[in-house]
Order: structure tokens, then C-alpha cells, then sequence
């Protein structure tokens, strides 16, 4: 090292110079950074480099093994199938609706719960908790509620005069796609609302004053003033719920196995129903990511509208 | 300088790239292959939650083995029906279980993707001659074993004794047109709103069902050179048959989204009189503590159609997974788990594989109205198809089953579709 060097290097601040000199940085950085490598390479990369590879081979059994390379057969395939387009059919309509009803749903009750009423801290508390259930058991509990011998929702209902008797929800394809959504809605409504409650507290107060003395009704200042300010938000939660709910598999693995008559059969349930039940692992593969291309879509989309939806007070 | 730093940076980084890759690797590597060992150590046991043995008698049985054999500690899991085939498979690659519970109607593709050991060697035929004729089949293919059989099970008849007397049907109907009046005859005279309950969901159960049905009707699921014949014949009238019962209101519309064990919730509730049901419904649905209707249940003989009244062999066995390190030990678990005498001493809800089982005094005293029943159904059953892509057969049959009993479509349209897309299959 050159006595010029070593004058330099004294120059630099402490705090970017360890003890002991610059050049003993990299074996620690190495070891540091080591365990989130693995983990960068191991659970991240490596399966997803896996998947495109086996993706191109036909892969039928779960073991490792020499297995013939058919190119883009399988995703061609995929796109021939009856049964794919229906499944993205079904997962593009479970998908809407959720969201849409979520969304609704969502500004409703952000709406509710921004109002100052007594109680207002436990029915907060009250809201959040579909949300903090596990998908797998908020799913066995729509199966005890809709259950058609001792389902509490035919008890409801029989008892209130709105049915005549006790009914099948989960026995007909479109009854059951629907239920579905319901169960969906029921759970991830809170998150949504939660959501706009924050947005709404940010809303400044001189706004709604001004309008009030402008002499705008409630409407009027909800539709000008509280809705617009609402819009970036609303949008973070298209993205969140669209992308989760084209990803929708647990909630079906649960309530309806993808039953009756592959009613309820997502894109996501079918991949599964490929890869693991067929023991088509190639083909799951491919499906695996078309799911991730349509997702990558939506991102696209989104990403765009939310750089333009950015709203200054 | 700055330059001197920014090499050595560039070095380190392209040292943690490889470095990560090469740890990446390391984890991969996992171990392919089985083991023998040394017929001690530790064991992954995978079972199922419902139908014949309970948990408990599992846990029962293999605590008893383990004092037998101190060397071996068994460690179970239980998993849904539902969820046991996927389960083997995902586990397979990495070898998680020593033991695996499997289907009769897995072995095929099993065994032909090795998954599972053939142990025909180890199981030797003055075993297997013990053994009733249609519980061995469970585990054989190609000539070949597989396994040992454990549970022996077909669906039995069950109805509510009281409800059809209130309904004047006696004795009990022992034809499926008998059923059929007898299902008329409680709804109309008002016993209960819905007589039978079938397990008719999306899944193996709806098929086990139709293969009962399809052997009463005299239909076969392939014909001689392997092509579906389950569109014409037996097996059209027997999806008739359920679209039949399901459009007179005589069964549960529930029953497309029902499993054996809501069925037998159903019975136990009174709020049907007739199902079939594997053997454990007796046991439980005469149990006060289970069933508002104890007491009241009675089994029979599958009904008769016009060709006969096999049940389907829904047998079950227990087999070695081929990335067990310890088959030896495997083997001995599976040997005591199959015995006679742990077999007999549990069959309250599982009947043993043995013939000489069902005239020993602790079998016949455990279930003195089941035995005599099982003596004879055991010895008339039908087998679903030997394929090795049983699941996705199997699947598409049950899809358009479904759609044929919701009505989307007719029962000889939904059977000449799914006939196509098995057939399809069936050449990929």
C-alpha cells in the first residue's frame, strides 16, 4: 500500500471504514449475506428456473428422471384443452366478483366505521376478525354453515319464512361458485375496509368544511371530494385482491374440491389437480406459468394506472 | 485505489454467487433410493382419518407393536381420504414415509412409477392363500405384490328398521326396485323427506357407488379389448338409475356434494333411511354417542339388479415407499399391522383379510350382525379399472356423472363424453 493510499484511507470518515481496514470487509459481507442467498437461490430462483425447465419436458411421476423434451407441447396442449378455458372461464368470473363486491363492500363499510358512534373501537376490533382467520379454516367454516343437513344458513333462512325447506348450496356448479365467492367476500371485506378507513383519516377536514359551506350535500361530497381521494386506494386494492384471487386455491381445496362437476375448478386448482393428482408434473408446470403470465398482466396494468392515479392535496 | 477496491468487490461478488449456488446445490442433493436397514429405528407411518380403523385403534395397535419390538419407534399421520393420494405423491421424491396407506385402485400407477416396493419375495403365497381372494387383489399388479392387504371393504346396505316400518316395507328391500318402492313408500307416506343419501360428490366415492351400481345393471367399465363401455348397457342404466331417484325427489339432492361420512352424519340424524356405506357406518351409527338413531340400523347384502349385487372392493393396503431407509423395519410394522391377531382383536370397525377370521368367536362376537353379512358380499366383488391413469379416468368420470345428475346433462350424453375423453386418455 502506497503511503499516499494510507493518507487517502485515514481521510474517510469512521463509520464507512470498519476496524481493522476496508479489505477485511469482504469474507464478513460474504458470511453475512450467505444465508439470504441460499435463500434468494434456493426457494426463489431454483424453483422457479425448475418449473420453466420442466415445463418443457413430460414429466409424469414426481421423481427425478430422464423424460422426454417436448418443447412448447405443453402449452400448447393447455391452450387446446375445453377444460383450461373453462377453468380460466370460472377463475375470471370468481375473480370480478370478489373483487367487485370486496370493493363495494369494502367503501361501505370504511364509510361505517369512520362515522364517531359509541362503541365504534369494538365493532373496529369486531370487523377485523374474518380477516385474521386462516383461509383453510374460514373454508371449513362456510362448509359447517352452507352443510345442507345441519348448515346453519338453512336453519337461518327456513326459520324466517325465506326458504321452504332445507336446500343443497354446494350441490349445483353455479350455487357453489357463488357460495364460494360469498365465503371469499366474507373474509377478505375487512382488509378492504381497513384499507379505506386509513384513506379516509387522511382526507383532510378544511375539504369537507369548504364543500359544506360551498353548500354541497352528502352526496355531492362524496362523490367529488370523498371518492376521487379515495381512488389510489381503491386501486391497491384491485391489485392486492385481483391477484390474489386468480391465485384462488385454498378456499376451494376446502369447501368444494373443485365439485361438484368441476364448478368451482379454478386455474389454480386445476394446475394442482394436474400436477399432483394426474402426476402430470409437465403439464402442471406449463399451467403453473400461464397463471404467473396472466398475473404478470394484471401488474403491468396496474402498475400503469397507479403512476397516473398518484393524488395531491 | 478506487479501482483496486472495486476488483476485489467484483471478485467477492461473483465468490457469493457461486458460493450460493454451490450451498443451493448441497440442499438438493437429496438422498434417492430405499434402504434396507437393520430392521430397527425410526419409522414415518402415513394412514387415513375416516372409514374403518379409528385413530385410536391405530395408535392402539402400533404402541402395541413398539413394546413388541423396542428397537422401532413408530411416528403416524393421518390425512383425509381425499388428500392421501397427493399426499404419497408429493412425498415420494423425498422419501418422508416409510409406510404408506394405498387405495386398491392405486397400485397400478404406483408400481409402475415406482413408488411403492414390490414385496412379493418377503410375502410368501402360503400367506397369501390365507388371505380372501378379493382383499388380495388390493395390492397386486402385473403379477406382482405390492403390499399387503388391511382393510377389507365394500359398501354395504344400511336402513333405518324403524322408518320403513313406519312406512309398512317388509321385510327390507334386497333389490334396487325394491329399494325404489320402499323409497316411495316412506315419502309418500310422509316418514321422511328424502329416503336415500348417496355419497355423490366430486370423488372417489361417487365411483364406487356407480361401480356398484354398474355391476348390479350387468355393465362393464372396459370391454374386452380395452376400450369404455360404461356409456351403454349396465353402465348407462345405472347412472339412469341415480338421475332416476334424484329426479322423483326420492334421494337427497344434497347428495352431489356428499361424502361416506356425511352420509352416515345423515342416517345418524335420521333425516334418511337408506344408503350404502362402508363396514364402520354399523358401528358408529348404532353408537348412542354418535347417532340419534342407535339402535335402528340394520346392514344387508348390496340390493340385487338384474345381473347380480357385487360390492365394489374397496379394500385398502399397506405398502413399503420406495425411498424408505428402513424396509426392513417397514416390513415387520406391516407384518404386525396385517396379523390375524391384531386384526381379529380390532375388527369392531375394519373386518380382517383372513378367511378363518370370520368364523373366530372374537370377530363374530365383535360384530355379530355385520360377519355373517360379509361372509358373502365379501366374496362377490367388483373391481374398479386397473389403469395406470386411474385418477384422471376417474376424474372425468366423476365430472360428467355430476353433470348428468345436476341435470346439464342427460345420462347417455354425459357417459358417451366422458367414454371419449377416457378413451383419449387412455392412447396419451
Amino acid at each position: 500500500m502506497s503511503q499516499a493510499r494510507a493518507a487517502r484511507l485515514k481521510k474517510l470518515p469512521r463509520t464507512i471504514l470498519p476496524k481493522g481496514g476496508a479489505f477485511r470487509q469482504g469474507p464478513t459481507a460474504l458470511i453475512l449475506l450467505l444465508p439470504s442467498l441460499v435463500v434468494v437461490f434456493g426457494i426463489v430462483l431454483y424453483p422457479l428456473l425448475r418449473t420453466l425447465y420442466t415445463s418443457l419436458f413430460d414429466v409424469n411421476s414426481a421423481f427425478p428422471g430422464r423424460y422426454p423434451f417436448v418443447g412448447l407441447g405443453n402449452y400448447l396442449e393447455a391452450l387446446e384443452r375445453t377444460e383450461f378455458w373453462a377453468a380460466i372461464l370460472r377463475t375470471a368470473y370468481f375473480t370480478l366478483s370478489t373483487t367487485l363486491l370486496e370493493v363495494v363492500l369494502g367503501i361501505l363499510l370504511g364509510l361505517l366505521l369512520n362515522v364517531e358512534f359509541r362503541g365504534r373501537w369494538l365493532l373496529r376490533s369486531i370487523v377485523i376478525l374474518p380477516w385474521a382467520l386462516p383461509t383453510v379454516v374460514n373454508g371449513a367454516m362456510w362448509r359447517w354453515i352452507l352443510n345442507p343437513a345441519y348448515g346453519a344458513l338453512n336453519a337461518l333462512l327456513t326459520q324466517l319464512h325465506i326458504i321452504p325447506e332445507y336446500r343443497s348450496w354446494l350441490g349445483t356448479p353455479w350455487m357453489a361458485l357463488n357460495m364460494v365467492v360469498v365465503a371469499d367476500v366474507w373474509k377478505m371485506t375487512p382488509l378492504a375496509a381497513f384499507f379505506i378507513l386509513a384513506a379516509l383519516q387522511t382526507i383532510p377536514r378544511d375539504l369537507y368544511e369548504a364543500a359544506w359551506v360551498d353548500g354541497a350535500g352528502r352526496l355531492r361530497t362524496f362523490l367529488s371530494i370523498t371518492l376521487p381521494l379515495l381512488v389510489p386506494t381503491i386501486l391497491i386494492i384491485l391489485v392486492l385482491r385481483t391477484m390474489e384471487a386468480f391465485k384462488a386455491f385454498d378456499i376451494i381445496y376446502v369447501m368444494t374440491r373443485g365439485g361438484p362437476a368441476d364448478g368451482t375448478q379454478t386455474i389454480a386448482y386445476y394446475t394442482y389437480v394436474e400436477a399432483f393428482s394426474n402426476q402430470l408434473f409437465g403439464y402442471g408446470a406449463a399451467l403453473a406459468y400461464v397463471i404467473a403470465f396472466f398475473i404478470l398482466c394484471f401488474a403491468i396494468i396496474y402498475m400503469r394506472l397507479l403512476r397516473r392515479g398518484e393524488v395531491e392535496y | 485505489m478506487s479501482e483496486e477496491l472495486n476488483e476485489r468487490r467484483r471478485l467477492s461478488r461473483r465468490e457469493f454467487l457461486e458460493l450460493g449456488v454451490a450451498g443451493t446445490g448441497l440442499l438438493l442433493l437429496t438422498g434417492c433410493g430405499g434402504g434396507q436397514g437393520g430392521g430397527s429405528g425410526t419409522l414415518n407411518a402415513l394412514f387415513m382419518k375416516q372409514a374403518a380403523y379409528s385413530e385410536t385403534d391405530v395408535k392402539n395397535m402400533t404402541e402395541q407393536f413398539q413394546k413388541q419390538n423396542p428397537g422401532i419407534k413408530v411416528n403416524l399421520t393421518f390425512v383425509a381420504y381425499e388428500a392421501l393420494h397427493d399426499k404419497i405423491v408429493a412425498a415420494a421424491p423425498a422419501g418422508t414415509y416409510d409406510t404408506v396407506l394405498v387405495d386398491v385402485i392405486w397400485p397400478a400407477e404406483f408400481a409402475s412409477k415406482k413408488m411403492i416396493v414390490d414385496v412379493t419375495d418377503r410375502f410368501p403365497e402360503s400367506e397369501r392363500s390365507k388371505i380372501v381372494a378379493g382383499g388380495l387383489k388390493t395390492t397386486e399388479y402385473d403379477g406382482h405384490y405390492y403390499g399387503v392387504p388391511w382393510i377389507l371393504d365394500t359398501k354395504y346396505f344400511f336402513y333405518n328398521k324403524k322408518m320403513l316400518g313406519e312406512a309398512g316395507v317388509n321385510p327390507p328391500p334386497d333389490t334396487w326396485d325394491g329399494v325404489v318402492e320402499a323409497a316411495r313408500a316412506l315419502k309418500s307416506k310422509g316418514v321422511v323427506e328424502y329416503p336415500l343419501i348417496w355419497s355423490w360428490a366430486q370423488a372417489e366415492a361417487i365411483i364406487c357407488d356407480y361401480a356398484q351400481l354398474l355391476g348390479a345393471y350387468g355393465g362393464q367399465f372396459f370391454d374386452e379389448s380395452g376400450k369404455p363401455a360404461f356409456n351403454t348397457g349396465g353402465g348407462l342404466q345405472a347412472l339412469e338409475f341415480m338421475r332416476m331417484t334424484l329426479d322423483e325427489k326420492l334421494s337427497n339432492p344434497a347428495s352431489t356434494e356428499t361424502l361416506e361420512d356425511d352420509a352416515r352424519k345423515i342416517i345418524s340424524q335420521g333425516e334418511a333411511a337408506m344408503a350404502l356405506n362402508w363396514t364402520y357406518m354399523f358401528a358408529l351409527a348404532n353408537d348412542p354417542k354418535e347417532s340419534q338413531v342407535a339402535g335402528q340400523i340394520d346392514i344387508a347384502h348390496t340390493p340385487k339388479g338384474p345381473a347380480g349385487a357385487p360390492g365394489v372392493n374397496g379394500s385398502m393396503g399397506m405398502a413399503i415407499a420406495n425411498g424408505s431407509q428402513n424396509q426392513d423395519a417397514a416390513w415387520k410394522y406391516i407384518q404386525f399391522m396385517t396379523s390375524q391377531k391384531i386384526q381379529n382383536q380390532y375388527a369392531k370397525l375394519s373386518l380382517p383379510i383372513w378367511k378363518s377370521s370370520y368364523n373366530d368367536k372374537q370377530v363374530v362376537q365383535a360384530l355379530p350382525e355385520v360377519v355373517p353379512v360379509a361372509k358373502k358380499q365379501l366374496n362377490d366383488l367388483i373391481l374398479r379399472p386397473v389403469v395406470t391413469q386411474y385418477n384422471d379416468v376417474s376424474h372425468t368420470l366423476q365430472v360428467e356423472m355430476q353433470q348428468a345428475l345436476t341435470g346439464d346433462k342427460t345420462p347417455k350424453q354425459a357417459l358417451d363424453d366422458a367414454a371419449k375423453a377416457v378413451a383419449e386418455t387412455m392412447e396419451s
